[in-house]
């Protein structure tokens, strides 16, 4: 019996062109396998952001919009508003996200806007060489703080997952992690959520990926994932922090 | 007979499936990829392989296209 093959909804022959060991290729994955699940693949528009979440479209068999830097949700606002009956998602890096197009992201939660949000957070902005964001957490090295980040200097890191959680537009907001097989399942199960919600109109759903950039964080991918367990999860703790279906 | 099926072509050498098989059932190759990295390769001599999937569960670029239980 077979129990795993490559989700119908990633295009054929596509290889994906991450850097090797990089998470987001199991983060699209993910996303394949519940489009193939919940029988979404004809019905879906993807809102694309910049960065290397952008590289989503060259590998799934949907349609995407792309947006301008951060804008993804306000283009996924406008793609559902028009056309109600599809299902929307956008699906965006740390630095798109949660720094250029924070105002975006945010401000679609409080509106209570019926797509489902997904955030990849590495804590640096990856396809421009390593910079720090604003998810870089407490003393990492970053190309822009090489001394670390300081909070005198740089401020404090922004938990997004509980700032969306915060909105009262939002129907689910959770964070996850790619690091161990548990924590995929949970993330799957998360992301199961954030998709329901919307195709129930209960309103925003969210999920925070905490994911791994071996090449900009110059770590072996193992040493990266142990670095998510070690540093990250501590920074950023994992779970569900609004889920209005369980209230 | 529980077994996976490694696509070389797909794979970049990451090794994150070394560590994942419970049963130490993937190994680096003597074959390399086109950028001269070892690839790997599905080994199970004594049929000891229980078709988990953890392997394609955390292999990050699809490379363990099927896995069988």
């Amino acid at each position: 019996m077979q129990v795993f093959k490559i989700p119908d909804s990633i295009k054929k022959d596509s290889k994906y062109t991450f850097c090797p060991g990089c998470d987001h290729g199991i983060a699209v994955r993910l996303v394949a396998e519940l489009l193939d699940e919940m029988n979404l693949t004809e019905k879906t528009i993807c809102a694309t952001s910049i960065g290397c979440s952008v590289f989503l479209y060259d590998f799934l068999n949907i349609d995407c919009i792309e947006a301008p830097h951060g804008r993804a949700v306000a283009e996924a606002t406008g793609v559902k508003r028009a056309r109600p009956d599809n299902f929307v998602f956008t699906y965006q890096g740390d630095g798109d996200f949660a720094s250029i197009g924070l105002a975006e992201s945010m401000h679609g939660a409080l509106r209570g806007e019926k797509i489902t949000a997904i955030c990849i957070n590495n804590t640096t902005y990856g396809m421009t060489g390593g910079q720090m964001g604003p998810t870089t957490i407490l003393g990492q090295k970053t190309t822009t703080s090489p001394m670390g980040r300081f909070v005198d200097t740089y401020g404090y890191p922004i938990h997004i997952a509980e700032q969306i959680a915060l909105c009262d537009g939002t129907a689910f907001s959770a964070r996850v992690a790619l690091d161990t097989v548990s924590h995929i399942n949970q993330a799957k199960k998360a992301l199961r959520k954030a998709f329901q919600v919307q195709l129930d109109g209960l309103g925003y759903g969210f999920v925070e990926f905490l994911a791994t950039c071996p090449t900009n964080w110059k770590m072996t991918p193992e040493d990266a994932h142990e670095r998510v367990r070690n540093e990250m999860i501590k920074t950023y703790p994992l779970g569900v922090f609004k889920d209005v279906t369980s209230d | 007979m529980p077994h996976i099926v490694i696509d070389k072509n797909r794979c970049k050498s990451c090794y994150i499936c070394l560590n994942t098989c419970p049963k130490g059932l993937i190994k680096k190759s003597s074959e390399t990829s086109r950028l001269g990295d070892y690839l790997v390769e599905f080994e199970d001599k004594n049929n000891e392989c229980i078709g988990c999937a953890m392997c394609a569960t955390r292999c990050p670029d699809m490379a363990i296209v099927e896995v069988h239980k």
